[in-house]
């Protein structure tokens, strides 16, 4: 798979694809997608460019170990669940605020920060996998 | 937001719920973020041991304040994300599951103790002790929810880690005995779904407490009796009941010992627990006319169980058998369905997790002195060491069901249990499986600690003795509760009776879910 085309598109389309991926997360609250498909969307990205330009290449990219990950995800999912604690109310409540971005309100919740550990545990073991399975392809 | 003119108090709790309630969902939410944060520092393998036990002491705590609260105060109950029952998930913790909880977490403390020693670092780079946290995540969930799909959820949590760690090491024949594991309980756990989605059609909702409330009225429509069958059957298969324990058998002696300690101890454990919630608090007059066959199920599974573990030589199979036949003892006191049986299961289940555990740690340390789990080749282990020899005595004595030690306060009952009911045949199915049960661990001990082989042999194998300074301590920290349970039962009956009693009469359950008590 390792023609000239595929090589020169791949860190493209990789690029678009996680910008995409971020976008489907974040809609997610309100409308179609989430942490689940977002994350999808960014592993199958690593994945195109692990079969264009060889496996170390992305573990350099992505720097941490995907399943470092992996577990970041979880322990954010789990954090904003136990966040409720300090509120008097039962685990896993949705808890919100809003922030001023550049003049802009925005909305941030917990919610948010739990459907972003899903993105983080999704892209994580779908990485994870995908790598281990093209590095016994090529080696 | 348009939200702050709606009259909230009709969907959501708005009771501000008070940090102690928090016990009933912290021996869950603490393994996950333990379980998390050693999967972040995979590499740093000098970490885990002690991150491990840090985090399985937490939940320890966690778990006896847990349940010293619901002995005082009754089931505690929490509803995720605020939303009221039938609607939110619930987790509800009575003394049944809290106990289990209780047990299992302690037994995995001591595991993960032994582990320092049996796992080394290839073993914790691929992640045991995450996927121990996870699966003990699993297994607290398992006894804490009170949703029957959430169950199914943390039963797939827990099966799933505990595939990870069947294949630590990726041997040939881990891999063999891991596949047989995870197709015949998968099939189990598709079963348990089905048996979900189909309850769900009936009775719209999955919440256990709305299910107990609503079964009556489902009575004369609803197809109760497939529903119990499907139940019956799946959760036996998790259980390792007799015409579906095969895979026991044919995988819990491939992985690591401790990971089979684990296995031993608490998975058969939680199958029998989902059992005696689903059964005798969800179809109490389905599990009535059931309990013909669950009898039948329970003789077999107890006197066919020990038999095969009679014909072993690997000492690791033998255990395996004995773990089946142990889970027949624990279906003999859901077949009587009486409080004095429930109290003798429930006691049993506490006593099994323990002894169960502590036998397999103790095949681990008579390894470690002899080198091998061969009954053939072990032997002469009380020349080496005359403290695994008193160990090992009382462990036996324990999954006999002989005094002093734990196993014999739940034979008692159950035997008397099933004697009242009229099923004088069951008693006597435990009393020769006591007595097979004597017979197939005193042959292991006179084998492998009485024995002396040659003298040529006995001094190659010699030489390389190390002390196994974590085996024993870990070992005695499993014996001491042992003895404990055997030589003053009272307070452990009394938690069993409560559970048995929480289990019948479910009305404590319902209100503490349901607090205004109303008809739905």
């Amino acid at each position: 798979m390792r023609t000239l085309i595929f090589r020169t598109i791949a860190p493209y389309l990789t690029s678009l694809m996680v910008l995409f991926s971020i976008f489907v997360l974040l809609r997610g609250h309100n409308d179609p997608g989430g942490g689940f498909i977002g994350g999808l969307i960014a592993a199958s990205a690593f994945a195109i460019y692990g079969i264009a330009c060889g496996v170390s290449p992305v573990r350099r990219a992505l720097y941490f170990h995907p399943m470092a990950i992996s577990g970041f995800g979880l322990l954010l999912a789990a954090l904003a669940g136990w966040l409720s604690i300090f509120f008097q109310v039962p685990f896993m409540t949705g808890l919100w605020t809003k922030i001023s971005v550049l003049g802009l309100p925005v909305d941030i919740s917990t919610v948010m920060f739990f459907d972003i550990g899903v993105y983080l545990v999704v892209v994580g073991s779908i990485t994870s996998i995908a790598l281990a399975l093209e590095e016994r392809e090529h080696g | 937001m348009a939200a702050e003119t709606v009259d909230l108090s009709h969907a959501m709790v708005t009771a501000p719920v008070p940090a102690g309630d928090w016990l009933v969902i912290a021996p869950v939410a603490i393994p996950i973020v333990v379980g998390a944060i050693l999967l972040m520092v995979r590499h740093e393998t000098r970490l885990h041991a002690s991150l491990a036990i840090g985090g399985l002491l937490v939940t320890l705590a966690t778990n006896v304040g847990l349940l010293s609260r619901v002995l005082a105060d009754g089931p505690q109950v929490m509803t995720m994300g605020r939303w009221l029952p039938p609607f939110g998930i619930t987790f509800a913790a009575d003394a049944l599951g809290a106990s289990l909880a209780l047990v299992a977490t302690l037994v995995a403390t001591v595991c993960a103790i032994y582990a320092q020693k049996d796992i080394e670092a290839t073993g914790r780079r691929y992640g045991f002790y995450p996927f121990m946290f996870l699966m003990m995540a699993g297994v607290g969930g398992s006894f804490l929810t009170g949703d029957i799909f959430n169950l199914y959820v943390w039963f797939e949590v827990f099966v799933i880690s505990s595939f990870g760690l069947l294949i630590l090491g990726s041997t040939h024949r881990q891999l063999d005995g891991a596949t047989k594991y995870a197709i015949l309980n998968l099939v189990g756990t598709t079963l348990f779904l089905i048996a979900t989605a189909y309850l769900y059609g009936i009775f719209g909702t999955l919440n256990m407490a709305d299910i107990a409330r609503k079964a009556d009225a489902m009575r004369d429509t609803g197809p109760m009796m497939t529903l119990a069958v499907l139940y019956l059957l799946a959760f036996g298969m998790k259980a390792a009941a007799f015409p579906v324990n095969f895979w026991l058998p044919a995988s819990y002696h491939t992985p690591r010992i401790v990971t089979a300690a684990l296995f031993g101890g608490i998975l058969t454990k939680v199958g029998v627990y989902s059992l005696l919630r689903v059964l005798v608090m969800l179809f109490p007059v389905e599990r009535a006319e059931l309990s013909g066959v669950i009898a039948w199920v329970a003789a077999a599974t107890m006197v066919l169980g020990i038999v095969g573990a009679l014909a072993q030589s690997d000492l690791r199979r033998v255990l395996g058998f004995v773990v089946i036949s142990g889970v027949g003892v624990m279906l003999a006191g859901l077949a009587l369905g009486t409080q004095e049986g429930l109290t003798g299961t429930i006691l049993y289940a506490f006593h099994s997790v323990l002894a169960m555990t502590a036998l397999y740690l103790l095949a681990g340390v008579m390894n470690e002195l002899g080198g091998t789990y061969s009954l053939h080749d072990l032997s002469g282990l009380y020349r080496k060491s005359p403290l695994i020899a008193a160990l090992a005595l009382l462990i036996v004595l324990a999954v006999a069901g002989l005094p002093p030690a734990s196993g014999l306060w739940p034979k008692v009952l159950l035997v008397r249990a099933s004697i009242d009911a009229g099923l004088p045949w069951l008693s006597f199915a435990i009393l020769l499986t006591g007595l097979l049960t004597t017979i197939a661990l005193g042959k292991v001990y006179i084998l492998t600690i009485w024995r002396q082989k040659e003298p040529a042999e006995e001094g190659a194998a010699a030489a390389s003795v190390p002390m196994p300074g974590v085996g024993y301590a870990s070992l005695i920290m499993l014996a001491v509760p042992v003895l404990l349970l055997g030589l003053y039962p009272e307070p452990f009956i009394r938690i069993a009776e409560t559970a048995a009693d929480g289990l019948i009469n479910s009305s404590a359950y319902i209100g503490a879910v349901f607090p205004a008590g109303g008809q739905p």
